[in-house]
Order: structure tokens, then sequence, then C-alpha cells
């Protein structure tokens, strides 16, 4: 009975007893969901444009983090450091589809994802032969992210304005990509060749460039997420398993789906965070790193499309 | 250029195309030439290579040996955005429509490679791009009065029976104003009704716009009456060209379509 009593009741009793400290965990949770949220993203935009798992989604953060404090080490401003890394992550888009991509074209999908897992260990000799293995401090300062923090309840609950800021900016960028994909030209033809390859292609649709574009946007969007990440650990390879997180959050949101990709992240972030910290101790702690496998799993079971993909009915 | 007037004009010569997958050869030194503004045929029984035929035409794959020659250009391979640009449309043998979008958008998405403005544009300067889009809405809504399918403007094509589905599939075609449309078993599924008007949105298309016409065809009564020249393809090889009075007494033909020839 003690056992059920812990589980079952105690941790509702906690969270209404100091809603404050609820509270509290609920932010920590939405500010790694969001960031889950913006690398899904990622992968959804390469799934959709072409069918492709991308395994290289993680080492690209850790690629673009790197890139911009090692330029920065050598000296390059900030403020010249991030236009560079943002072009880096552009050549990389190019690379990928002229070297790997268009000659793959028309492959099975398995060859498309070992073609990923390739770039995945390609990305990691470039980084360490260029930039060392040692892992290194993001240059938040530099970046003009604020580093204090707001309190609120007499100092009870106590904000990160680094978090803050990633949040807005997290929003802000995925407000942006949404607008992309529904108001331009490009957008829709990505959405076009997400629908229905063969048509698009018909009307004209250049795969090539929607390749280096969603390339390129996953590279600004894995850019993003390592300043962001980067932030709050340090920037290292051991950065790139984040995008492991994505797995579960696009179970969950459905690998074909934008908004599931958003939802899907907030809910794994703030359920592990919650999780963790009302369950943890029962099981000796850190279950954050497998529950949000255990909430896909589950939902596996029920519902197997993911809260917004399509339902894929066979015809045979 | 007066020496040619005997001749008809040729739009599209294929030349010995060679195309395996694996151990299976789709296609075997095929050669043909379309002449400008006729409605050619290609027929044959199922798997013969007639899709694939198409496929090569659009640049969806690419032969292993011999070249297409689109417009006086020589092709050896070309990617599907090429062969649009050049102004070569299609439609295809099970349908690929944007299913979620609506009748409209579906054909004005076939005027894609018409709207020059970019995001740019669209971003900072909306006047001109809503200029464009205005003029692009006016072909889309000629065409979608000419298909007769007013009616079913808003609709989401997913939620369309099978037989206006591949009338909205073909407006698309349409709506990229193509010289050469490649028309992919465009009757299959359909009741004699839908049948006798899409044979004649064909004939007014031919007619009224001049656009050549490749037609896949299985209903024979229909691609006599449509085509004025075809090929029949066999097991990847061609077996017969000609009018339709030369198909019809062609004694490999006639095997072919019995199933005499094959052994198996
Ligand atoms: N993408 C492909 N991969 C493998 N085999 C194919 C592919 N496309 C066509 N084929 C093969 O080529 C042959 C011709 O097919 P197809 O062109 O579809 O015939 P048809 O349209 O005349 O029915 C068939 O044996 C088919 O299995
Ligand atoms: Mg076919």
């Amino acid at each position: 009975m003690e056992i059920l009593t812990q589980i079952f009741i105690q941790p509702f009793f906690d969270m209404i007893g100091d809603p404050i400290l609820f509270l509290q965990v609920i932010w920590e949770g939405f500010v790694t969901g969001i960031l889950y949220s913006l690398i899904a993203f990622g992968f959804v935009l390469i799934f959709k444009a072409s069918g492709v798992f991308n395994f290289a989604q993680g080492i690209m953060v850790v690629f673009a983090a790197l890139t911009l404090v090692g330029l920065h080490e050598n000296g390059v401003p900030a403020y010249v450091a991030l236009p560079i890394t943002i072009f880096v992550m552009y050549a990389l888009a190019f690379s990928v589809e002229k070297f790997v991509l268009r000659s793959l074209v028309n492959q099975p999908d398995i060859i498309l994802f070992m073609a990923t897992i390739g770039i995945t260990y390609f990305l990691i000799g470039l980084g360490e032969s260029i930039f060392g293995g040692e892992p290194k401090v993001m240059i938040t300062e530099e970046l003009l992210l604020p580093y204090g923090s707001i309190t609120f309840f007499d100092d009870m609950l106590i904000l990160q304005e680094i978090d803050i800021a990633a949040s807005i900016i997290a929003a802000i960028s995925l407000i942006i990509l949404g607008l992309f994909m529904g108001k331009t030209r490009i957008g829709i033809a990505l959405r076009a060749v997400a629908d229905d390859h063969q048509a698009a292609l018909s009307v004209g649709v250049s795969l090539n460039t929607i390749w280096v574009v969603v390339w390129f946007i996953s590279g600004i969007i894995a850019l993003i997420t390592g300043i962001m990440w980067g932030a709050k650990s340090d920037v290292s390879f051991a950065l790139s398993i984040i995008a492991l997180k994505a797995l579960p959050v696009l179970i969950l949101g459905g690998f074909t789906s934008i908004p599931g990709a958003i939802v899907g992240g907030l809910i794994i972030g703030v359920g592990e965070k919650i999780g963790e910290f009302y369950w943890g101790h029962l099981v000796g702690g850190s279950i954050e790193g497998w529950l949000a496998y255990m909430i896909a799993l589950v939902f596996l079971f029920f519902r197997p499309q993911g809260l917004f993909g399509e339902k894929i009915i066979e015809r045979v | 250029m007066p020496a040619q007037n005997n001749y008809p004009e040729i739009i599209l010569s294929v030349d010995q195309i060679n195309l395996s997958f694996g151990g299976v050869k789709a296609l075997e030194d095929i050669n043909f030439d379309i002449r400008k503004k006729e409605i050619f045929a290609i027929i044959g029984p199922n798997g013969a290579g007639k899709t694939s035929m198409l496929n090569v035409i659009n640049g969806f794959y690419h032969p292993q040996h011999g070249e297409i020659r689109f417009k006086g250009l020589h092709r050896k391979q070309m990617r599907p955005h090429e062969a649009a640009v050049q102004g070569i449309a299609r439609t295809f043998q099970n349908v690929a429509l944007f299913k979620g979008m609506t009748t409209l958008n579906n054909i004005m998405s076939g005027r894609n490679l018409k709207m020059k403005s970019n995001i740019f544009w669209q971003a900072l300067y909306y006047g001109p791009a809503r200029k464009e889009e205005m003029e692009n809405r006016e072909v889309v809504e000629y065409i979608i009065d000419f298909l007769e399918i007013q009616s079913i403007r808003r609709t989401p094509v997913g939620k369309l029976p099978y037989g206006l589905q591949k009338r909205v599939e073909l407006g698309r075609a349409l709506a990229m104003e193509p010289d050469l449309l490649l028309l992919d078993e465009p009757m299959a599924g359909m009741n004699i009704e839908e049948k006798q008007d899409m044979c004649r949105f064909i004939l007014d298309i031919n007619e009224q716009f001049g656009t050549t016409i490749v037609l896949i065809e299985h209903d024979m009564s229909v691609v006599m009456d449509l085509s004025e020249r075809m090929i029949v393809l066999d097991y990847g090889r061609k077996i017969a060209e000609g009018n339709p009075d030369e198909i019809r007494s062609n004694q490999k033909v006639i095997d072919a379509y019995l199933g005499v020839a094959h052994s198996n």
C-alpha cells in the first residue's frame, strides 16, 4: 500500500501543496521542451522533403556551435563569427545536396539513412580536426544573451534570463519558419513535395533546390539549438545526444507533422521534468534519461501515427 | 526552311532508348518520333514499358543508353524540373494530386514555373507578386471553365470521385501551358460518360491550344478514335508503329494482345 500511495497519491499532493515549485518544474521542462521542438522541427522538415530520417541532425547542432565558438576562439568577433557560421551551414547544405543526395536519388530510404550516418561521422571528424575535441564554453555574453535571473513570489520562482531568451528566440524561429512554409513560394513547393513527390516534380519543382533549402533551414535550427543548449551546458560532441531525444518527440508528434513536433517537444520536455522531480526518487533518480522513450512507447500502442500524423493506410 | 514543308515538324525524338531495373529490361532499343500537334498513342499489354517510356521522356527515369531530343535539344539525362521548364507536362496512371489542397490550388500549382516573383518580392514588396498572382489566377479560371469543373473549385481533391480527380490532374498539367502533354491512362477507371467527356477534352486541347499529346490508353476504341499514329510496346520492345488501320491489321500486335507470341 505504501508504495502505491507514493506512486499515485503523494506526488499530486506535493504538486498542489507547493504550486509555485510545481510551476518552476513546468517552466524548466518547457525550456528544455522548446529546444526539443526545434530539433524535431529540423527532422520533420527533412523527412517531409525527402523521406529521410536525418541521423546527422544531432551532430549538426554540435558542428554549428563548435564552428561559432571555434571562430571566436581564433579571434573572430562574435558579430562576424555568427554570419560566417550561417554561411558554413549553407555550404554544408549545398555540399550534402551536391555530393550525397543528388547521386543517391531514387535509392531506397535505407541507403539515404546510411548516407546521413556517413555525414555524421564526416562532420565529427571535420569538427575535431579543425577545432579539437575538448569541450568549449558558449560565447553567450558576446552574443548579447542575458545571463541574470528574474525571481517571482518572494524568490520562490526563479527564471534564468537565458532560458527566457531561449524560449523567446525558439518561439520566434518557429513562427518565422511556420510563415515561411505557409506563405512563400518555396515553402509551398516544399509542402507540395511532401504531399506528393511525383506531382511536385511534374509541375517543375526542383528537388535539388528544395533539398538545399531544407538542409540549410535545418542547419540554422541546429545553430540556434546549439547556442541555447551550449549556453546551458557546454559545447562538446556529447551535445549531439539531445538529438536522440527528438526520436520520442517524433513518435509522439508524428514524423510528418510540424505542429506535432512542436507540441510533442513540449510534452516530452515538461513530462520528463515532472516525472524526474515527483517520481524520480522512487526509482533512485535520473529517470529523465529514459522516461521520454517510455512515454513514446506507451503512446505507440494507442496512436502509432502520432498526435497529428496522418493515419497510414497501406492499400494492397 | 521551304524544303521542310513536305515533312511534318518533329517535336520529340526518342533514339535507341534502353532502360533496365536490375535484371529487368523495361525498355529495349526504342525509337520513334512525335510530330508537332499530333495525338500520338503508346499501347501495349500491362508491364510492356509504357509508363516507363513516359518517365524517361519527362526525366523521372534516366535510361542507360540512348537519348531524347525535344524541340531540337539533345538530352541524355534530364531532370523532371528541366523537362517541365522546357514545356513537358503530364498526368499519372494513379492520379498524383496534392490531396489536401482544393481543385483551384492544385491547378494553380501548375503555374509554379510561370510565377517569377521570389520570396523576397513576396516578403518585401507585395505589389508585383500580387499582380502576378491575379494574372495566373485568370489562366487557372479559364482552365476550370474549359474542363467544366466550376462546381468543385473549392473542394479538397482528396474528397472528389476518381473521375473528377483525373480531370483536375489534367487541369494542372494544362495550367503549365505545355508544348507536349503526356497522359498516362487518362480514362482508366472511368464510366462511359466520363470517358466521352475526357475524349472530348483531349481533342479540344489538341485543337484549341495546338498541344502535342502522347497518350497511353487501354481502351482500343478510344485509342483508334483519338490518335493519328501510335506505337505498340510488348515486353519493353517496340513491335509496331503506324496509323490505326495499320496497327489493327498488324499480325504481331494481334499476337501480343492475344498472348500467342509468348510461350509462357
Ligand atoms: N521503378 C521501377 N523499379 C523497378 N522496376 C520497374 C520500375 N518501373 C517499372 N518497372 C518495371 O518495368 C516494366 C515496365 O513497367 P511499366 O512501364 O510500368 O509498364 P506499363 O506502364 O506498360 O504497364 C515492368 O516489368 C515493371 O515492373
Ligand atoms: Mg503503366
